[in-house]
């Protein structure tokens, strides 16, 4: 495991914090990255900049880590060893994220952060199952 | 055009913040998961700083402007029943961040640095999206 640093861990949070916030000022919209990017690919709903200023904000974000420092930010080794993991694992996350209407920042940060019953609930459960994930793959992965 | 901008600087924001707290490596989130094995309490620090911010900033915004500083009207989900989708929609999603190490913002900002297992997480996640709009159109007939 990687050294645990409490200090990176806390103001990157209070930045993720940040950013939501400023877009909830500014848009009036929860930063829901799934919900933004879902949007963004629907091609037959039409166009919205916002979503892909959003998504190239996000680029843009890991550009400069990749710049400024990348082997604090990217992983050199994947933990997982076989690639068709990391691939069944994107598509639960697209399919779940879409049934379960949100992910990590729009249930975790955003609604969380309001008190929402049904984020609360989500984290609970996103979360349940992922430890149950972890220790399913322990064992016979 | 000034929410296109404010847009741009919140994905950015975001994707420093999850950068700089190591939200963008796998073993970061797996290790968080692995609630048996050697923890790593990362990610729950990384949480509470967002969600601390939030709170925070969501009662100050919401609590001083009738109205966002860019678009017309806020738009907070208002919807408080817990339904099957939600609870099975987050447990499958929660499966999946387990398997491949990433969920939705982390994926795209991990996916800057070119690394194969990001690139194909995103990839998989947007077919994962797809398939949730055919599942829909199934399920709805």
């Amino acid at each position: 495991m990687a050294e645990f640093n409490w200090v990176t861990a806390l103001s990157g949070g209070v930045l993720i914090g940040l950013a939501s916030s400023l877009f909830l000022l500014t848009n009036g919209k929860i930063a829901g990255i799934s919900g933004i990017f879902r949007g963004l690919i629907s091609f037959w709903t039409g166009f919205e900049p916002w979503r892909f200023m959003f998504i190239i904000g996000l680029v843009a974000g890991g550009a400069l880590f990749l710049f400024i420092d990348p082997n604090h930010a990217f992983e050199a080794v994947h933990p997982r060893n076989h690639i068709w993991i990391v691939a069944l694992g994107g598509i639960l996350v697209g399919f779940g994220a879409r049934l379960g209407s949100g992910c990590t920042s729009g249930h975790g940060v955003c609604g969380v952060g309001r008190l929402s019953p049904r984020s609360i609930v989500s984290v609970v459960s996103f979360t349940a199952s992922g430890a149950l994930t972890v220790y399913l793959a322990k064992e016979f992965l | 055009m000034k929410a296109n901008i404010s847009s741009f600087a919140a994905g950015l924001l975001f994707a420093a913040g999850l950068a700089l707290a190591q939200m963008t490596q796998p073993s970061r989130i797996i290790g968080f998961l692995d609630f048996f094995g050697t923890w790593d309490p990362t990610l729950m620090f990384v949480i509470g700083g967002a969600v601390g911010t939030y709170m925070l900033m969501f009662r100050i915004i919401k609590g001083s402007r009738q109205k966002p500083v860019f678009t017309e009207q806020f738009q907070i989900p208002t919807r408080t029943d817990i339904d099957k989708s939600l609870v099975i929609g987050a447990a499958v999603f929660g499966a999946g961040w387990a398997l491949g190490g990433f969920c939705p913002g982390p994926g795209i900002v991990a996916s800057v640095s070119g690394a194969l297992p990001a690139l194909l997480f995103v990839g998989t996640m947007i077919i994962g999206m797809y398939l949730y709009d055919i599942f829909q159109k199934v399920t709805a007939k």
